[in-house]
């Protein structure tokens, strides 16, 4: 087995902010959690807005949606919730201080499994804790141009979960694969919708060659991390082969131009004067383990192996129907009605590809529409060329395949009609036809293309390629 | 019409005339008041007294004038601490108590004067400035809740409401010469209470009579989903109200007569503790060991816990706002502008104490005394039913006298905060006057035993007449 041997000595560790916006409510008060599209300021209360006398009350749900995600981490789940006080100023954090959990999280000393630079690899989850959003922040224009700073409170008190690995990623391309695989977790425990702005909010933590850790904070894609930890992995050791010495650091990560900054050195950082939230009294929770265990659904490991053997499908096609919870439920369904084996390298090659490209969920495309393309396909109704075409309509224009095969004519021509394009092929090319007998096989080529326009692209080339071989077989039998 | 009365004399007024009239009483005297005693008054009271006659109201206070700390939340009226970072705050939502007061009837008269932020023993911190002591204007009416004790005091609301921290409701009520009690922890919900140090206070009534203390209880305790400390109890105060302590069991810890104690306040409260073996009680003289630790641990919780509570008054969404070409300036200038220098001490002391490296010799440390203090209750309630003490050591002192020496005001806390350390009930009730100044007798109980103290106080407020005294212009 091939080894990696991480030749930068690359340590990655990050700290995943993951919004519980499956919740209806927030994670201290009963204000809606549905606000990505109202205006500002509408969805608050005394509790969020931190109005003097107002007091938090814990969102049970909330409680165990924590544990479902501390559980499908393979962690251990505390005894009683406590939560704390962090002391700080800013604008958004209408409190001056966020309630969030310190020496007890709610869960602690997980594990998850990703594939790593040489297979199987084991990223250690050292906590995972719940605290609440703060508000936002928003500039009108560019924030240099904005005559003021603009407070939104929509989002205080949104429930979060912060989770924190151990420095076990060795490079920037595991990083971004623990990261799908936690988004991937997260919606299959239906706690997390990943489409919505804001959802998941990443720190990552780097260092190189046994130096000190730099932190980047507030990345807001995978992708991002990626680049983050690619720049910030090539900046650290260009530093350092100039005879510089990593220190510890918080630094910004600069989207737009791809590039990390420094925001503080870490003897910069605050003294937040943790203490217990007095206003919050614990909840036992270590007695609701098992029913909660109860209620966790299979997830993407689980699912992959499965349907290798349910299925009998190859690994890179369970791997990419099960890292994304709907196309797994998709693939289930279509491989209800069709061959499973079909339907996988149907929905895992094909669908995957052109909702990828798209940038479209699965939820766009009708399970009995995919069946039905499947079947025109196996049944030699269409080509596979068509069965590509009919998704790409779908998707872009609408439509259900039947009309569309009809519409647009893609049904296999007759065997008689591709014969009739063969013999006018043939009569009309005698040149080609003696190049190719010649021992010229690109002639060949040149016939199949011909045939092809002649049944205006309705046969497949491997038919034509037949059907002319066949003829000229039969024309000079040697 | 207005001045000195009970629930029950104004209810006949009521009767008698009109909610209206009643209400209208109140305000006129309020107007004539030298004491500072309200920072905000309600005119639109009358409105409301208008609607209970127009259109009647069958809740237990239907038209009852009652005064409110300015530190809890009041819908529409504007609620300050009494300090300027709060100036012009207009809650857009009631406290849980001020649900209950309105839906039971209640008339609110007014908002009253407090030391900012309920940081102080008496009310000499408010921005608005000191009240003044119906008994003596020379004198404090003790603190934080010195308006709701005073207004009780000098007739300008029957009963009020105030809030005990360390001693909030009982100090002023003793200065006073009324009544007033801190319920059990979790009695009754903070939900609309702006904290000051959230695991140490409770909302308390104020009134002249016992008995109007547990009418109030009856209307304001309960649990609410709101406040996640609050209990849920099935307890009627009312119930309590029997004159009968024969068999009742008086622990006298002499640790709340040490050092400092007046020789008039021993007196008074010795007397008072004799007079119930009278009545057909027992005392015995008894030790709570760890209360000489007691003031200084209440001191570090209560300011830790306060610097992070008022973290919130920034000048950004209420209050107060100073100027600035930046946020952080603007917030630290509104801080330091609207912040009185109390307020400001214990800031800096509690955010010192929550500080890494004090923080466990500091805030940790006043955790695990608080846990003795507690302890030192639960063995003493072993034993007896109550405990009686004075509640202040000394009468109300001269305005001004201690405002330089904040060590000196805190000492003067040292017989109640051992009690909200501990989270049990405790009532203080007139039990003797000294140059024509109320003394104090604070009767300590049992968690969520108000019963026993409501009990001892009524039988002895039966029985003796110092609550029937008023302040000379009173009388």
């Amino acid at each position: 087995m091939m080894v990696y041997d991480n030749p930068d000595g690359v340590k990655i560790g990050l700290e995943i902010h993951v919004q519980l916006n499956k919740l209806n409510t927030k994670l201290f008060c009963a204000c809606s959690t549905d606000y990505h599209n109202s205006e500002p300021n509408t969805h608050v209360c005394p509790v969020c807005l931190g109005l003097p006398g107002s007091l938090p009350v814990l969102n049970r749900r909330a409680v165990e949606f924590a544990m479902k995600v501390g559980l499908a981490l393979n962690c251990e789940i505390v005894e009683q919730t406590q939560f704390h006080r962090k002391n700080y100023y800013y604008p958004d954090l209408p409190k001056g201080f966020q309630i969030t959990q310190y020496d007890f999280p709610i869960a602690s000393n997980g594990k998850v499994v990703i594939d790593g630079e040489d297979g199987e690899h084991i990223i250690r989850i050292k906590r995972a804790h719940m605290e609440e959003d703060p508000g936002k922040l928003m500039h009108i224009g560019s924030i240099e141009k904005s005559k003021g700073t603009l407070i939104n409170y929509n989002r205080s008190g949104m429930a979060l979960i912060e989770i924190v690995t151990e420095p076990d990623m060795r490079s920037p391309k595991e990083a971004r694969r623990f990261l799908d695989k936690l988004r991937s977790i997260m919606e299959y425990l239906d706690v997390f919708d990943g489409d919505l702005e804001g959802a998941m909010r990443v720190d990552a933590n780097i260092s190189v060659m046994g130096g000190e850790r730099v932190e980047v904070k507030n990345i807001s894609s995978h992708k991002g991390v990626e680049k983050a930890a690619l720049y910030e992995i090539m900046r650290q050791k260009n530093f350092v082969r100039r005879g510089g010495k990593v220190v510890l650091e918080t630094r910004h990560f600069d989207e737009l131009r791809g590039v990390t900054l420094s925001m503080r050195s870490k003897e910069e950082e605050h003294d937040y004067r943790y203490f217990p939230e007095p206003d919050l009294v614990p909840l036992r929770v270590a007695d609701k383990v098992p029913e909660i265990i109860k209620t966790l659904p299979e997830l993407p490991d689980a699912k992959r192996k499965r349907f290798k053997t349910q299925y009998g499908m190859a690994d890179m096609h369970a791997k990419a129907l099960t890292s994304d919870i709907k196309v797994a439920n998709f693939y289930e369904e279509v491989a209800q009605l069709v061959d499973p084996k079909a339907a996988a390298v149907w929905v895992a090659d094909i669908l995957k590809g052109e909702l990828n490209y798209r940038d479209i969920s699965v939820d766009a495309f009708k399970v009995e529409d995919m069946a039905e393309i499947i079947r025109f396909v196996s049944s030699g109704n269409i080509t596979e060329r068509s069965g590509v075409e009919i998704i790409r309509t779908i998707l872009d224009k609408g439509g259900d395949p039947a009309s569309i095969v009809k519409e647009k004519g893609l049904v296999k021509v007759e065997e008689n009609i591709v014969t009739k394009a063969v013999d006018e092929t043939l009569e009309e090319n005698p040149e080609a036809l003696q190049d190719y007998l010649r021992g010229k096989e690109k002639s060949l080529n040149f016939l199949v293309g011909q045939v092809m326009k002649k049944t205006a692209g309705r046969s497949d080339a491997k038919t034509a390629r037949e059907m002319l071989l066949d003829k000229i077989k039969k024309l000079s039998p040697k | 019409m207005a001045g000195w009365a009970s629930i029950s004399q104004i209810k006949e007024k009521i009767a008698e005339k009109s909610a209206e009239e009643v209400t209208a009483s109140y305000l006129e005297r309020i107007k004539k008041s030298k004491i500072n005693a309200y920072t905000t008054v309600c005119e639109g009271a009358i409105e409301k007294a208008q609607e209970i006659d127009d259109k009647g109201h069958n809740g237990p206070l239907a038209g009852i004038p009652i005064a409110i700390k300015d530190n809890i939340s009041t819908k529409g009226i504007y609620t300050t601490c009494s300090s300027k970072i709060l100036q012009g705050y207009v809650p857009p939502y009631d406290a849980h108590i001020v649900e209950r007061l309105k839906d039971a009837g209640a008339i609110i008269l007014g908002k009253t004067n407090m030391d900012e932020f309920a940081m102080g023993t008496s009310t000499e911190s408010s921005f608005y400035g000191p009240t003044l002591n119906p008994w003596d204007k020379e004198r404090v009416p003790g603190g934080s809740s010195g308006g709701s004790a005073a207004v009780v005091a000098a007739g300008e609301a029957p009963v009020s409401i105030g809030s005990d921290t360390g001693g909030s409701v009982r100090c002023p009520a003793a200065f006073c010469g009324v009544v007033g009690l801190k319920p059990t922890y979790g009695t009754i919900s903070r939900y609309g209470l702006i904290s000051y140090a959230n695991s140490l206070e409770q909302i308390g009534p104020l009134a002249t009579c016992v008995s109007d203390i547990a009418t109030l209880m009856d209307i304001i305790a309960g649990y609410d989903s709101r406040d996640s400390t609050s209990v849920k109890t099935e307890m009627v105060y009312k119930d309590a109200l029997v004159d009968d302590v024969s068999g009742m069991k008086i622990g006298v810890p002499e640790e709340y007569f040490g050092e400092g104690i007046d020789p008039a306040v021993e007196n008074a409260v010795w007397d008072a503790i004799q007079f119930f073996e009278e009545l057909g009680a027992s005392w015995e003289q008894t030790s709570l060991p760890h209360t000489s630790y007691a003031l200084a641990a209440y001191y570090i919780i209560a300011m830790s816990e306060a610097s992070s509570n008022l973290a919130r008054f920034d000048g950004t969404r209420y209050g107060y706002r100073s100027e600035g070409d930046n946020w952080h300036v603007m917030a630290s200038r509104t801080r330091a502008e609207g912040f009185g220098p109390e307020v400001k001490r214990r800031i800096l002391l509690g955010t010192y104490a929550l500080s890494a490296g004090y923080h466990d010799k500091y805030y940790l440390k006043a955790l695990k005394v608080r846990t003795l203090v507690k302890k030192d209750f639960d063995i003493a309630f072993k034993k007896f039913d109550c405990l009686m003490t004075p509640t202040m050591p000394t009468p109300a002192f001269r305005i001004g006298e201690k405002v330089e020496d904040p060590l000196a005001l805190y000492l003067a806390d040292v017989n109640t905060v051992p009690i909200n350390l501990a989270g049990v009930p405790s009532i203080s009730l007139p039990c003797g006057f000294t140059d024509g100044l109320p003394i104090g007798l604070q009767i300590i109980g049992k968690h969520f035993d108000e019963t026993t103290i409501l009990k001892a106080a009524y039988s002895f407020e039966q029985n003796t007449d110092h609550h029937t005294r008023r302040p000379q212009e009173m009388a």
